[in-house]
């Protein structure tokens, strides 16, 4: 009987937000450290009641919930928040920080220094309007700076974008995983729709491999070994491009081994739809549409933003009459990325709504329509 | 002087903590104040369970000096990073090492929330009046009339304000623990200086929360002064405006 119950599979309703807390805390998290903004503040308020529900047991003498979640921290701002993740990765221990776009803006300087220095830290940017105060729609405008470095020096993060509740919690462990595996920053991209969506989740079952981090970590066990230190500072010019071509090849392994798609329906297509997180199911339902009106349309959903999947991609553009990027801001950011992919073997058209404003299907359909009249 | 306090200086015990021979230039503080910490670290026996968080400026590179576990770390954050490393390691020993323009600029909103948490973590604080590592710009502690390469006719409070006086800002707060400014001028106060700096780990060792050591330091370079020079700059100058005593001391408040 007790068998049975924990092998039952427990589907629950939960808000994508929450996902990404209870996804997190499964994942042997040990430190949170964030600062409040909207979208995003669901993610700070859920740890905070994990932590302190968890005091409250021990205080009681019960098992806490989650034994590895040893801080929470608020922070006096989106600096301190990514520096004391800097501080917790560099001895060691799993941590993650949460944010919105302005926030994430704030982060960069801190995200450098992490990339530098090579530390597993896992980052949440829930993206909302900008530039600027923006507003707390969703957007997507965040993939420049995500995808690109957005701080300063040539480094890159892993990012991975979700495009349903199932998958943030999902891919909330992923980017603990890839974060250890590469010893590298692991970003979880959405737009704020996935953050505030409520959908059924069943929770992955985390195993957390055990990685060993003695190796290398400023964790103040130094007797029997030599000084550990954590730096990004190589004041040699020789000594600097060879740390930089070390990270180069920490990236090209990323870019051969953790590319990850969605393909759905491309193979035979005369169209393929580009598009990732919240727009890329109104794709989907496009394609449909599309199809039972006789038009061959396909979806080619990024879900890692890097490594990109240029490869694919340029596949795509080999066969298809015509590629339609659609995004939720107004440059066409990930576009940038597809053109560079597509190498001008195919006509590429970008369709963007931003400010929070979505994409309707019909109007999807439209562009469809108007790039098939132009590829017959 | 006293025959006491020279014997200090000259006897010079080898420093378990302290490895080679600095990068600052002669006549600097850090060098002596490096000495002091390392000795310090030594007689707690500490250097093995220390995470010693290094800021950005002249003191960048005290991993190459001290025989314990590094995290070099963006300017002015020290305190942001030592709070999670201090959190997350409760029973190791947390240091950051910042200059003035470090934890006195750039860093101010980073040391009053640390100081306000009563963060566990020792911080040792050098104020040299300027910034070193850039050349000699205009530091939040620069004197008034102090001549800086942008302040080329001096300091005037009208356009730059006052010298911030850290001790008796975070004095204000309620949690830190203990709080003390010390000199590097002579004998005496270097002996002061690394008593009040072995007091500030020994608070953190024993759990009472934040401490940090204010070290007025001397930076002849900088000053466009002999190091003797310098020393009597701080004496006669500094110390004046920043006056060397105890602002706090909770080590036998429970």
């Amino acid at each position: 009987m007790k068998k049975n119950l924990e092998n039952k599979i427990e589907k629950i309703l939960i808000k994508g937000n929450d996902a990404v807390v209870e996804a997190a805390l499964r994942s042997g998290l040990n430190g949170f450290f964030g600062y409040p903004i909207t979208p995003a503040s669901e993610i700070i308020e859920g740890f905070a009641k994990a932590y302190y529900e968890d005091l409250e047991r021990k205080k009681k003498g019960l098992k806490p919930k989650y034994p590895e979640f040893q801080v929470f921290l608020q922070m006096e701002s989106e600096i301190a928040s990514i520096n004391a993740a800097l501080g917790g990765a560099a001895t060691g221990k799993r941590v993650l920080t949460a944010s919105s776009s302005p926030g994430i803006s704030l982060k960069q300087e801190g995200i450098s220094y992490i990339a530098g220095c090579e530390l597993p830290v896992a980052i949440i940017d829930v993206m909302r309007g900008g530039p600027g105060l923006g507003n707390i729609a969703p957007e997507q405008g965040d993939y420049f700076q995500t995808v690109k470095g957005g701080g300063h020096g040539d480094y890159r993060l892993i990012t991975l974008a979700p495009n349903s509740v199932q998958e943030l919690a999902e891919f909330t462990c992923e980017i603990f995983e890839l974060a250890d595996k590469y010893r590298n920053p692991a970003v979880l991209l959405y737009d704020g729709y996935l953050g505030q969506m409520k959908e059924g989740v069943i929770f992955p079952k985390v195993k957390a491999k055990n990685y060993d981090r003695s190796s290398w970590a400023a964790d103040g066990n130094k007797k029997g070994r030599e000084k550990h230190i954590i730096t990004s500072i190589y004041i040699a010019p020789e000594d600097m491009e060879k740390h930089k071509l070390r990270l180069k090849r920490k990236y090209d392994l990323i870019e051969e081994k953790e590319v990850r798609f969605e393909n759905y329906k491309s193979d035979d297509a005369d169209i393929v739809i580009v598009a990732y997180g919240i727009v890329s199911r109104i794709a989907k339902d496009v394609v449909e549409k599309a199809r039972k009106e006789g038009i061959k349309v396909g979806l080619l959903r990024p879900i890692t933003l890097w490594p990109f999947p240029k490869k694919e991609i340029s596949q795509i553009a080999d066969n298809a009459k015509a590629i339609l990027t659609v995004e939720l801001n107004m440059l066409g950011q990930m576009n940038e990325d597809v053109l560079i992919s597509a190498n001008g073997k195919c006509p590429v058209e970008f369709y963007g709504r931003c400010g929070g404003v979505i994409p309707k299907e019909k109007e999807i359909l439209e562009k469809i329509l108007e790039i098939n009249r132009k590829v017959k | 002087m006293k025959k006491k306090n020279l014997e200090y200086i000259l006897k010079s015990p080898k420093v378990e903590a302290f490895q080679n021979k600095t990068h600052y230039c002669p006549g600097c503080g850090h060098g002596i104040l490096h000495k002091l910490l390392g000795d310090a670290m030594d007689e707690l026996g500490i250097k093995d369970i220390t995470i010693f968080i290094d800021s950005v400026g002249c003191s960048v590179f005290a991993y190459n000096y001290f025989d314990c576990d590094h995290i070099q770390v963006p300017h002015g954050r020290a305190p942001a990073v030592a709070t999670a490393v201090k959190r997350l390691r409760p029973d190791k020993i947390v240091i950051t090492y910042q200059g003035d323009g470090d934890l006195a600029a750039i860093g101010t909103a980073e040391i009053i929330h640390a100081a306000n948490r009563g963060e566990n973590i020792t911080i040792i604080f050098v104020n040299n009046a300027i910034y070193g590592m850039t050349g000699g710009q205009l530091a939040p502690t620069t004197l008034i009339k102090q001549k800086s390469t942008t302040t080329p006719r001096g300091r005037f409070a009208t356009e730059f304000g006052y010298p911030l006086k850290i001790c008796e800002m975070l004095n204000t707060l309620k949690a830190p623990a203990y709080l003390e400014r010390v000199a590097l001028y002579d004998p005496l106060h270097i002996k002061k200086a690394k008593e009040a700096v072995k007091k500030a780990l020994r608070m953190q060792i024993k759990g009472k929360g934040f401490s940090l050591v204010e070290v007025l330091s001397h930076c002849p370079t900088n000053w466009k002064m002999t190091p003797e020079e310098s020393m009597k700059f701080v004496k006669e100058k500094m110390e004046k405006y920043y006056p060397l005593k105890i602002f706090r001391d909770r080590e036998f408040k429970k």
